[in-house]
């Protein structure tokens, strides 16, 4: 579903991010994407969400191809593509409903679905009596739990969380862990970026990915590196 | 819709700066109409000195009558003229009695009438710029018992000349206030879409289209037009019914003037954000 093939990123100012990346994420998969800060996790989360293209190689998503995507189908693409952010990216002067409901109406939902689909993805992450809060009156869990549904508010194919525990404490941080989690054993492919090594080392049962600058030093997939 | 809610929302959240954008745009066409009123009144000023204009052909005394009906014939049926009439010295006397009554006793003397016979030539409407006027006086001056043509050529190219000056100062005026009209636009725009730029990254996040995103800061520009230039032409009618109450009657504007000035604060409005939105959106 997502395949990376050689990937190069150079930065505009000299310099590399990416040496030649190469895996897979499949349908359904749960994937860690580890490393020390500037490894590469959040420009991999950016081209695979197509913020941004490649200097060499290709990416494929959904049977979308980096190399010839048009402009007007990357809106479409991401959304098959749920994004999750350490600093949660709300509406400060929304409630948590009309922020779940945001994702949903820039996309031409009827109000109709909006309402039913925002009450359900409200009760899915645990925050059904927290509805009418604003981001302010919550706490950081609690705020991750509202990005968190609106990712998922266009049934996307898969989750990129871009250190999506970065700001939370670690009850916090469980709590949302196990809501990506349910998330994935209800079928939605997950790319988690994280460099909280507890976190990966107790769920040894997912697939790793170790980057180290640009370049993965590890793969758990036990798929030979640099081979998609 | 949601563009339409997002538009309402954006002057809701900063009322001031749309409120401003509005008033220059008002302002700015205010101007114009003010300008294109006294245009106007001037042109139509202008038209009705224009309808007389007329050619005067004074004639020799020897002239043979019958040449000079063929030559009537002929004029009228010259393309640019609508009508020729024979004016006779005596009736030409008369004309001049009754016309300038002070100098009834310097013609009450005259010891025969000094007047010549003419021909007044009263021209098509349309066909009274100088160039035809000259066109057709020249041809008249041809005949070989016309003594004398007069059009007060002077006086018509002034008249001319100062139409074209008013209808060249009314373009650059209304030109340099939609110039200055479109940057207080662009200005307000640019910073609905810094102010909006939390929205507008997460839009894109889920998968709006960049026209999606553009739509509501088209529609706020061209609401802001609209209602800039709604506003101007009531201010112009306010002073119009001023003017004309309180010093001297004035035309009002067409409609289709009105009509123009406001679809000129829409497309102000919608050029100057779609620029805006082009430029500013790819910052954000």
């Amino acid at each position: 579903m997502i395949r990376l093939i050689d990937v190069h990123k150079e930065f505009a100012k000299g310099g590399s991010a990416l040496n030649g990346i190469s895996f897979e994420l499949r349908k359904g998969e749960f994937c860690f994407l580890t490393g020390h800060s500037g490894a590469g996790k959040s420009t991999i989360m950016r081209l695979i969400h197509m913020a941004d293209r490649p200097s060499a190689g290709d990416i494929r998503v959904a049977g979308y191809r980096a190399a010839t995507i048009e402009p007007r189908e990357i809106s479409m693409l991401r959304r098959k593509i749920g994004y999750v952010f350490q600093d949660f990216k709300l509406l400060e002067d929304r409630s948590a409903a009309a922020n779940i409901a945001f994702a949903l109406e820039v996309t031409g939902a009827r109000p109709a679905v909006i309402r039913s689909k925002v009450g359900r993805l409200l009760a899915q992450v645990g925050l059904a009596a927290k509805s009418e809060s604003l981001p302010a009156e919550l706490s950081g869990g609690e705020q991750q739990r509202v990005a968190v549904a609106r990712a998922l508010a266009n049934d996307p194919l898969v989750l990129l969380a871009d250190e999506p525990t970065g700001n939370l404490d670690e009850r916090a941080t469980w709590g949302i862990f196990d809501l990506f989690r349910d998330i994935n054993m209800a079928g939605t492919a997950v790319l988690f970026a994280t460099h909280n090594l507890d976190l990966v080392r107790r769920n040894a049962g997912f697939r790793v990915i170790e980057l180290d600058n640009g370049s993965i030093v590890f793969d758990s997939a036990a798929e030979p590196k640099g081979k998609a | 819709m949601y563009a339409m809610r997002e538009a309402i929302r954006a002057f809701r959240r900063a009322p001031l700066l749309t409120g401003l954008s509005a008033g220059m745009i008002a302002l700015s066409l205010f101007l114009v109409g003010l300008f294109g009123l006294a245009a106007y009144n001037v042109r139509r000023v202008l038209d009705r000195v224009e309808a007389r204009v007329e050619i005067i052909a004074f004639l020799n005394d020897d002239a043979v009558p019958e040449m000079v009906r063929q030559a009537q014939e002929q004029i009228e049926d010259f393309d640019e003229v609508r009508e020729v009439r024979y004016i006779s010295r005596e009736a030409a006397l008369l004309k001049a009695r009754r016309e300038l009554p002070e100098f009834e006793t310097l013609f009450g003397d005259l010891a025969s009438n000094p007047l010549p016979a003419s021909l007044e030539v009263m021209l098509r409407p349309n066909q009274t710029g100088p160039e035809v006027v000259e066109r057709v006086a020249d041809r008249i001056r041809a005949y070989p018992f016309v003594e004398d043509v007069r059009y007060g050529s002077e006086w018509l190219d002034k008249v001319f000349l100062l139409r074209r000056v008013a209808g060249t100062a009314m373009l650059v005026l209304g030109i340099s206030f939609a110039v200055v009209a479109s940057l207080i636009i662009a200005t307000a725009i640019r910073m609905a879409i810094y102010a909006r730029r939390d929205e507008i990254q997460i839009m894109r996040l889920v998968g709006a289209t960049e026209g999606f995103i553009r739509g509501p800061f088209i529609l706020e520009g061209l609401l802001t037009g609209l209602g800039g230039g709604l506003a101007a032409v009531i201010a112009t009618y306010l002073v119009y019914s001023t003017i004309s109450q309180s010093i001297f009657q004035l035309e009002w504007l067409p409609s289709t003037w009105m009509a123009a000035g406001i679809a000129s604060g829409a497309a102000v409005g919608i050029l100057a954000s779609a620029i805006a939105v082009r430029r500013h959106l790819r910052e954000v």
